[in-house]
């Protein structure tokens, strides 16, 4: 289906509605949570390890505990469940996905930087130099820094007595040999890309203290306000004395999806019985949390001479560094997404993660998705080289359809719209640009993705939502939603403001408490607007419901006639019939109707699937979209500036118009980065990139406007259609990017960032 | 304990005389002492613009500038900008407008930077504009739209 449909006359979902929480951020008045203070509050610093692997041998607190103004010195003695899995909302467990990680470093040491003393002083300067005063004597250990080194036999051991290898999958559809024998032409090459930093501007960030009842509270830049249940299971309290509040953050990208400062801040305050706060550095930030896992992923792919795809295999060997964290959760998705948006007959997927001495991997914008659509998408390039096709030819002879099977199995029952994506970015390029000196080669690249929103369904996700209406008729929404910066809690006050017929001015929307606010689960996996929109829509519904129907009693009309709209209920066939909401909501009070509803929205929960086969379900539904970019390159100096950009997605119903296309520009260039410049350089271990002057990301000069287009096909599982974009818009930029380098020079980068040496090497300059 | 000083600076039209230590940075004076956290702490190290604030009308550092070494100066935050009656200043309604704003972490220093360059030049070029934030980084917008918004302020 090619035709967008036609639009329901929304009076607000699908509009540009400039954000209510954009107007305490240009005052400069939102408090992040590095701006709260409570009075008495002491500052933590943490001791991080020097070596990347070694034994601790012991460690000595005496001098720093004896310095004045020093309250608590804590090592791992003193954490009562040390060793511990992090869980993340999840109603449902499952064997082989707990994020296992140790909150302070004992026995042996997995990674520099990793935790090995907490300080809380009365001040920065005196946590600081107590930290000078903590003595730790290392054996330092050999460590193993690469990922297929360490999942050899015989390798140097990360962990105590746990294998390297944390886990493996496989895909199995058809028979790869067989599909092989059919290919006319078959490409194969081996493909790395690095690890990367999410590097939001506000750093890891909370203050914690008790409150009055003796309860653990941690404000904290989190996205995943649930971790009071693992915090509470580490200090061996009950979930319900542990809270968790979530201001708005200064940026997520998954970064904040694993816990950061909060453990630590409720060991302090637990000891102490003081407030704490906790804000780490840059330098701390770079070196020690979590980042996107590195890969080397070997790729063979067949094609007959008419362009058909009919197999592919793959390895793919993640490095998740020194802890699992989730690293078993972003192994799936890229094993599952390792076949790109393509219908492919015979494939076999293998894939393993693998703990190295570097720093931890854990969640990233994507999540497992870009590093593996890069590899596909560079190999559909090639066989269109060598078949003589175009590189949109070749995809338009292989998308998968509305109706088609993964190789998983699972049919895409929802709206596939990836050709239309494809066409429509290639032709927002426009006429090709000219080069503009004699060492330029001007080149165009473009790659689709499909990338999931909503979390595995196996975990059986769920959200709430409490939509209230008060007896002036404004609406009040809470829901424990984490606001990064996406435009999350706005989107809820849209709904419900569309759902109850008022002003989007007229609804405020409470969120991020998990213990006053229903809980509503991470805002990770492009789920939330998916989620809690339609948690939202189903309270406000309710309420909605009982609105109606008591001012059809008011009316003497027919409930069905009636319309919400302008703070006014009325029939949708006479207008003038209508009554204030105001006076409906009166109405309803005095008769003891509720004037709220809490409503819980469950995601299609499934079974575990098939680890030897991949078979079975594994998300609820996925966006489908396109990037395009024409690029110029000078092969005398590598040197690549960045022409045009396209991205075009199936959005299925943009819920607010300026936070979508939002997410299409900044998510073009996250990904864009990752192509084209970032790299966490790790020297066995040691990080060489350790501040925005190593670690580079795409500044305003670096970079064109970016060109969206936003196909509304109202066939995703969210509110009103919604899909989700959050991460499936970063995904495929680096991919086309290093096509269009490819495209200009004649040679491929198989490795990322696709930089100006690497280029060079590529044409055999150096 | 270091010894400290009283440094004497207007920050947003306001007179104030903090007790500053002499190794104090600027983006902890204005944060801490004065209460004023719409400059943000997110690089430490001057590389990524979060902490700008206008000193005697130039954009400077705060995470790189001493306290003592603005002594007596004219000093404009974030939370300076909008008009004395509270209502909005037009880069911040641009912004507004325009969507400009995501998580709201580098807002405050790229619309004291629009401020800086309208001052110089009342309407200036998309290039000129993408040229004065480059030191300015942003992770979530991809700068689109804060260049629209501020080429929309131009005359």
């Amino acid at each position: 289906m090619p035709e967008n449909r036609t639009r329901p006359a929304y009076r607000i979902i699908g509009k540009a509605a400039p954000r209510p929480d954009a107007w305490a951020k240009v005052f400069g008045d939102t408090a992040y949570a590095h701006d709260y203070t409570v009075p008495g509050m002491l500052c933590a610093k943490v001791l991080r390890s020097r070596h990347p692997a070694a034994r601790v041998l012991s460690i000595d607190t005496g001098d720093a505990e004896k310095l004045p103004g020093v309250d608590a010195v804590l090592t791992a003695k003193d954490v009562p469940n040390n060793e511990t899995a992090t869980r993340f909302g999840q109603t449902h467990q499952v064997g082989g996905f707990e994020g296992l990680y140790r909150v302070l470093a004992e026995k042996k040491i997995r990674f520099k930087g990793e935790a090995v003393a907490l300080v809380a002083a009365t001040s920065e300067a005196v946590a600081e130099e107590a930290l000078g005063l903590i003595h730790v004597e290392y054996e330092p250990l050999e460590g193993v820094f690469d990922p297929v080194e360490a999942k050899q036999a015989g390798a140097y051991q990360v962990g105590e007595d746990e294998s390297n290898v944390i886990c493996s999958y496989k895909v199995r559809k058809g028979d790869v040999e067989e599909g092989f024998k059919l290919a006319d032409v078959v490409v194969e090459q081996t493909y790395r890309v690095p690890m990367v930093d999410h590097a939001y501007l506000e750093p890891e960030s909370g203050v914690a203290w008790l409150d009055q009842d003796g309860v653990i509270t941690i404000r904290s830049a989190t996205q995943v306000i649930e971790h009071f249940r693992g915090i509470a299971d580490v200090l061996g309290v009950s979930h319900n004395r542990v809270r968790i509040i979530a201001p708005m953050l200064g940026g997520g990208f998954g970064g904040k999806e694993d816990i950061t400062v909060e453990t630590y801040l409720a060991l302090l305050v637990w000891k102490t019985r003081k407030p704490v706060s906790l804000t780490y550095t840059r330098e701390e930030s770079i070196r020690s949390h979590g980042k996107r896992h590195p890969y080397v992923m070997r790729y063979k792919t067949g094609a007959t001479k008419a362009g058909k795809l009919v197999a592919l295999e793959a390895e793919l060997t993640s490095d998740a560094g020194g802890y699992v964290y989730l690293s078993p959760w972003v192994l799936l998705y890229s094993t599952v997404g390792a076949t790109g948006p393509y219908d492919i007959p015979h494939v076999k997927v293998d894939s393993e993660t693998v703990l190295t001495n570097n720093t931890f991997s854990s969640a990233n914008r994507g999540f497992g998705a870009p590093q593996v659509c890069f590899a596909c998408e560079s190999q559909l390039d090639e066989l269109a080289k060598q078949l003589g096709l175009s590189p949109l030819e070749i995809r338009r002879k292989n998308y998968l359809r509305t109706g088609d099977a993964l190789a998983t199995g699972r049919v895409l029952e929802h709206s596939v719209e990836t050709e239309q994506t494809a066409d429509r970015a290639l032709e927002a390029l426009g006429e090709p640009s000219g080069p503009s000196s004699p060492t330029e080669r001007i080149g165009r690249g473009i790659a689709s993705s499909m990338t999931s929103y909503g979390r595995m369904t196996f975990l059986h996700d769920t959200s709430r939502a409490l939509v209230s209406i008060e007896m002036d008729g404004s609406v009040s929404v809470r829901c424990g939603l984490q606001d990064v910066g996406g435009g999350q809690a706005s989107s809820l006050a849209q709904i419900a403001a569309e759902v109850l017929g008022v002003p989007m001015e007229d609804v405020t929307v409470y969120v991020g408490d998990s213990a006053l606010t229903p809980l509503a689960g991470t805002t990770t996996a492009t789920r939330l607007l998916y989620m809690s929109g339609n948690a939202t829509k189903k309270a406000a519904t309710a309420v909605r419901h009982s609105l109606v129907k008591k001012a059809a009693d008011l009316l003497d009309v027919d409930p069905e006639e009636l319309a919400m709209g302008d703070r006014q209920i009325y029939s949708a066939g006479d207008p003038d019939r209508a009554v204030a909401l105001e006076r409906v909501v009166k109405a309803c009070a005095a008769d003891g109707i509720p004037l709220y509803d809490v409503a819980q929205f469950n995601a299609p929960a499934r079974e575990l699937i098939d680890f030897q086969t991949g078979q079975g379900q594994v998300f609820p539904d996925f966006t489908f979209g396109t990037q395009a970019m024409e690029v110029s390159v000078d092969i005398e100096t590598g040197a690549v500036k960045v022409l045009k950009i396209v991205s075009c997605y199936d959005v299925g119903q943009a819920i607010n118009t300026l936070s979508a296309e939002g997410q299409l520009h900044g998510g073009a260039l996250y990904g864009l980065g990752y192509g084209m410049m970032e790299e966490v350089v790790l020297d066995k271990g040691n990080t060489l990139t350790p501040s925005f002057a190593e670690y580079l990301i795409p500044s305003a000069v670096d970079v064109p406007d970016v060109k969206t287009i936003m196909i509304e096909s109202g066939g995703g599982v969210g509110p009103f259609g919604a899909k989700g974009l959050g991460e499936p818009s970063c995904v495929p930029a680096a991919a086309a990017f290093a096509n269009a380098v490819s495209d200009a020079i004649g040679a491929r980068v198989c490795d990322l960032p696709v930089t100006p040496e690497r280029i060079l090497k590529a044409l055999g300059r150096f | 304990m270091m010894t400290k000083r009283r440094v004497t600076l207007t920050v947003n039209g306001e007179h104030v005389e903090p007790l500053v230590e002499a190794n104090a940075l600027l983006v902890n004076v204005l944060r801490e002492e004065l209460q004023l956290t719409g400059t943000k702490y997110c690089c430490g190290t001057g590389q990524c613009g979060g902490c700008t604030v206008l000193v005697n009308g130039e954009p400077i550092l705060s995470c790189l500038t001493l306290a003592v070494a603005v002594d007596g100066a004219d000093i404009l935050t974030i939370e300076g900008v909008a008009k004395p009656d509270g209502s909005l200043d037009p880069i911040q309604e641009a912004f507004l407008d325009h969507g400009a704003v995501q998580c709201g972490f580098c807002t405050p220093g790229m619309i004291l930077m629009a401020k800086d360059l309208l001052a110089h030049d009342p309407s200036p070029s998309e290039e000129r504009i993408r040229e004065h934030l480059r030191g300015n980084l942003c992770r979530c917008t991809g700068y689109h739209r804060i260049v629209k918004a501020i080429g929309s302020c131009g005359q």
